[in-house]
């Protein structure tokens, strides 16, 4: 009842502060005054309805931390879908195997051979699942914060962009060759910065993000400028060069190849002695040194890591637009890579391949809306930030189990 | 009896400076094989500084810690990092509680495996039989030390779903999984009611003999100190005044003076 009692109020409220701009109108042709007072009961009606929803939303989620402080084990309880996914290895296969043959179809349902817009459209969604993925290692599961991880992904598209101009290498020479320059470079931006945290580790790595573009857009003789580089190879199939929808499909199976290796990749580091590693470095530095972990060393490989990703994938970038300039190395878009791991969770892997889908996909199919894009974009952040500040999906921790009994029973023996 | 036995930590003259501050000054230290020393002194007298020091968290700025691993070599570790001097042997806990809170409890421990794991980020990702077995053993050795303090039970749980006491004992477990040949306790009782605290003792007697390691302690519980130590080095403004077993320092008038007073009466 007092929640219906403050929805009219911010309703009433709300029609008062909107008037001027709804109801009035001065028909200037006319010389009158039009009174368009049915806009005011829509204002009115509709702003008691979200303000209803929004304090409905607001218990709700009291009532649920509440009822989650009360129960001792709430691990134990609340089974989500992703849980129950992780938790039981067979459920797990299923929909590996269901995800893994929607995605190798997709391209043969959705495209004929004029129009294969959705293919194109997948891949540079899937180029974003893995950079997504590349840099949950750096940010989600070792804590460094990196607001320049897009200059990486530039360094391994110019990579493949200038070994293919000057000296005609192809695709596949350049993919692990776009990886490892990256890494280079990540190393090096790695080393000065291994003392600094937080706001100051986020500052630096604006600086080499912005500083990568700027010398790609200044140095016009080695990268070409604003201009950029145009003319940049396909990817060659056995020494072919393919032609029109095979080229995309192709294009799109690297990808998703990519994306599988990266995947399969991450989850192994993440469970291992590395990844744990990397987790302890984000929770607390001084106890994760304290126990014996080099921070040096580990903080070098995820960075690393992180950037080698997205130098491969810069490459498949290069490749698959044939064209690339420094516009498409903005902060922007390294923001938009950082939303992806924040949105779908930190460290949770699924939930980073589900935020990069949904945001590279989205704006893309509902273009009608693209005014209101940075709007909508602004708003579910706000309400991520709210109601769910861990993200889509939580990082499931794995289980470990005391597996295969005569291991176990030899552990034992030795500890009596 | 003491003399007896190797030493395992040799610390003479330690001294530390901040800026103009001198938080420890020429401070030495001896710990033997299967000993437990404790650290007592008022607050601010600099314990946990000595600690920060020998544990390569500070760099002192004069002396010398020289530690001699049961393998019989023997090492100046000044300036050290922290790291190197955890692999050396020497495990420590924190007095105000530093686990890892989004973890579980089994990763905690798991995470005192890593200085004594060699996989590599190649072994990893290609999985080998070796780089298989190494993790089932760390889950094996982390889950027994997790029975040894009591939370086996909790394993699956994230570390800051845990008591307060229970963290205090996941953090000894988790210097335990480093395999140190000497533990070093910042305060592990604070905070604990007396019931935790006996239990605590229990606890710590136990790692001495099972483990066989020697273990210094930092700690304001006077009961507990008194009941468990072999002997007791008192710290005031960043000098030691007093050294000795605990009846020696129940007795020794500048420690009544300085801090013990009433303790020491009653």
């Amino acid at each position: 009842m007092t929640h219906f009692k403050k929805s009219l109020g911010i309703g009433l409220w709300f029609m008062f502060l909107t008037f001027p701009l709804m109801v009035v109108r001065v028909n200037t042709i006319d010389n009158v005054i039009e009174w368009r007072w049915s806009n005011v009961v829509w204002v009115g009606a509709c702003a008691a309805a979200i303000a209803w929803l929004w304090q409905f939303s607001i218990e709700r989620r009291a009532a649920r931390h509440a009822a989650a402080l009360a129960d001792p084990h709430p691990q134990a309880k609340r089974h989500t879908l992703a849980q129950r996914l992780s938790d039981d290895p067979a459920l797990t296969r299923r929909a590996l195997i269901v995800a893994g043959l929607l995605a190798v179809v997709f391209p043969w349902v959705t495209s004929t051979t004029q129009n294969f817009y959705h293919i194109n459209v997948m891949v540079s969604a899937l180029i974003f699942v893995v950079l997504g993925l590349g840099l949950n290692i750096t940010v989600g599961l070792a804590g460094l914060l990196d607001l320049g991880y897009i200059a990486f992904f530039a360094v391994g598209a110019y990579t493949y962009a200038l070994l293919g101009q000057h000296l005609a290498l192809g695709f596949w020479i350049c993919l692990p060759l776009g990886g490892l320059v990256s890494m280079l470079f990540g190393l090096v931006l790695g080393f000065p910065i291994l003392r600094l945290r937080g706001d100051y580790l986020a500052i630096v790595t604006l600086g080499f993000g912005s500083i990568t573009k700027i010398i790609l857009e200044n140095w016009d003789t080695a990268f070409g400028g604003a201009a950029g580089i145009a003319g940049i190879a396909r990817p060659e199939f056995f020494g072919m060069t393919l032609e029109g929808r095979m080229q995309s499909v192709y294009t799109y199976y690297i990808v998703l190849a990519l994306v599988a290796a990266t995947i399969f990749i991450v989850t192994r580091l993440k469970n291992s002695r590395i990844g744990r590693a990397w987790m302890a470095l984000r929770e607390d530095e001084i106890a994760c040194e304290a126990m014996g972990v080099d921070m040096a060393r580990t903080k070098l490989s995820a960075y690393a890591l992180g950037a080698f990703w997205a130098g491969l994938v810069g490459v498949v970038f290069a490749a698959h637009n044939t064209f690339i300039n420094p516009d498409s190395f903005t902060f922007m878009d390294s923001a938009m890579v950082l939303a992806m791991v924040v949105l779908g969770g930190m460290g949770s892997i699924l939930g980073v391949i589900i935020a990069a889908l949904t945001l590279k996909l989205l704006p893309e199919y509902l273009r009608a809306f693209a005014e209101y894009r940075m709007l909508v974009f602004g708003a579910v952040m706000v309400l991520m930030m709210i109601f769910r500040p861990q993200g889509l999906i939580n990082d499931m921790r794995r289980k470990y189990e005391l597996d295969t009994a005569d291991d176990a029973d030899g552990g034992d023996d030795n500890g009596k | 009896m003491a003399n007896e036995r190797r030493k395992l930590l040799e610390v003479s003259g330690l001294t530390m400076d901040f800026g103009g501050l001198r938080a420890i000054d020429s401070v030495g230290l001896d710990i033997h094989a299967g000993e437990i020393v404790a650290l007592i002194g008022p607050n601010g007298a600099g314990k946990t500084t000595f600690f920060n020091c020998v544990t390569g968290i500070y760099t002192p700025t004069a002396g010398d810690i020289v530690i001699a691993p049961p393998d019989g070599s023997s090492r100046r570790i000044n300036g050290l990092k922290p790291n190197a001097i955890t692999s050396l042997g020497m495990a420590r806990t924190f007095q105000n509680i530093r686990l890892f809170p989004a973890m579980t409890v089994l990763e905690n421990v798991m995470i005192g495996r890593h200085c004594r794991t060699r996989s590599s980020i190649l072994d990893v990702i290609v999985g080998g039989a070796r780089t298989r077995r190494e993790e089932r053993e760390t889950v094996a050795t982390s889950y027994r030390l997790l029975e040894k303090v009591g939370l086996a039970d909790l394993a699956g749980e994230y570390a800051r779903n845990l008591s307060y006491g229970a963290q205090r004992r996941l953090e000894i477990a988790r210097a335990l999984a480093t395999e140190p040949f000497l533990l070093l306790l910042d305060e592990p009782a604070a905070g604990m009611n007396p019931q935790e605290t006996l239990e605590l003792e229990a606890l710590i007697a136990r790692i001495r003999t099972d483990n066989e390691l020697a273990i210094l302690l930092i700690e304001h519980d006077m009961k507990l100190v008194m009941n468990i130590s072999d002997r007791i080095t008192v710290m005031e403004y960043g000098k030691k005044i007093a050294e000795g077993t605990p009846r020696e320092i129940k007795e020794n008038p500048k420690v009544i003076e300085a801090y013990l007073g009433e303790e020491a009466h009653a």
